[in-house]
């Protein structure tokens, strides 16, 4: 996957490159800005990361979010994506290392799912532009899409 | 650096220095298990930081040449089913938190999109962008990644369509010159 990206991510830029050399240089400029925003919360997430690893036994973990837990694990896991507000792309690893510590496909499923797709932190910017109406109706048919997903998750990848 | 700028690296980097002196804590009461966590979350960095650099530029990329005007532009007036795959297109494209997204939404709707293509966008916004989906399949595989991707698609698709028809929604109206 990260040669794939590489790859992916090297030939756009070459082409950019050699389509618009000013552009390209901006490019370069706005990734490096979204990586430095991106820092606080990645090294929180490694933090975190290390202390679930090292100190969570596989066991609590299993025992709260694991494939034992059926639906209430899944709604714990849609719940904490719902109040949590880090970039989908800095909890792919605390994903991961999760689930190498027995999380259930499903639980991490909805807990991504309700990570990207509601907002309860956002709720408020999201009223004043789109109205209370807009954001009860999005944010209720996210978290129950993410339960489905994470449900149909569960049963389809083992 | 001036003084307000300072507060905010601080309060930014505050969550980040707590766990770092309960990790410290941690490892000078206990080394044996400070050393696993250590381990552990440098394991982690290393994995992201390996990818990071070409997920950024890729974004960089993305936003530069498929700027947010273009999408505020085309959204506003297709319709049908070219109105829903742009839709869906656009919404992969952009980088950003998607709290960045409402009053592009916002201005999206005043300007007569569809709500159904609107709640559309938002959800691929959220949910589908290609360097996210491309970290996802790295730390949680590809079956895993593309599996979900197809079935929030497909839910999305649903919301929009469910919030036309039952949500009786009604999106607070601003002046145009207030963008």
């Amino acid at each position: 996957m990260t040669i794939f990206i590489y790859l992916l991510t090297g030939g756009a830029f070459f082409y950019s490159l050699y389509r618009d050399r000013e552009k390209s240089k901006r490019a370069l400029r706005v990734g490096a800005r979204v990586f430095l925003g991106m820092l606080p919360s990645i090294l929180l997430v490694v933090g975190l990361v290390g202390l679930v690893m090292g100190l969570l036994p596989p066991e609590v973990i299993s025992y709260y979010i694991g494939p034992g837990t059926g639906f209430a694990g899944t709604l714990v896991a849609a719940l904490a994506g719902a109040v949590t507000l880090i970039p989908s792309i800095v909890s792919f690893p605390l994903a991961a290392s999760l689930v190498s510590l027995g999380a259930s496909i499903g639980t991490i499923a909805a807990f991504i799912t309700t990570l990207t797709m509601v907002g309860i932190v956002t709720a408020p910017i999201e009223i004043k532009e789109l109205g209370l109406r807009f954001t009860l109706w999005r944010n209720g048919l996210s978290f129950l899409a993410a339960i489905l997903i994470a449900l149909t998750m569960g049963v389809v990848l083992i | 650096m001036n003084k307000r700028k300072a507060q905010s690296l601080f309060r930014r980097f505050l969550p980040v220095g707590v766990v770092l002196i309960i990790v410290l804590a941690l490892s000078h009461h206990d080394p044996h298990r400070g050393r696993a966590v250590a381990g552990a979350a440098g394991g982690y960095l290393v994995e992201m930081m390996k990818i990071l650099p070409a997920v950024v530029l890729l974004m960089g990329l993305i936003d530069v040449w498929v700027p947010k005007a273009l999408i505020q532009r085309y959204l506003g007036q297709e319709a049908g089913w070219r109105g829903v795959l742009l839709a869906l297109a656009f919404g992969t494209a952009p980088t950003g938190p998607l709290y960045i997204a409402f009053p592009i939404a916002s201005g999206l709707l005043q300007k007569g999109a569809r709500l159904s293509n609107v709640v559309i966008f938002l959800g691929t916004w959220a949910a589908a962008k290609i360097p996210q989906v491309m970290v996802e399949a790295k730390f949680l595989g590809l079956s895993f990644a593309l599996l979900r991707l197809v079935l929030t698609l497909g839910a999305i698709l649903a919301m929009g369509y469910l919030m036309e028809a039952f949500g009786k929604v009604k999106v607070p109206t601003k002046g145009v010159e207030e963008e």
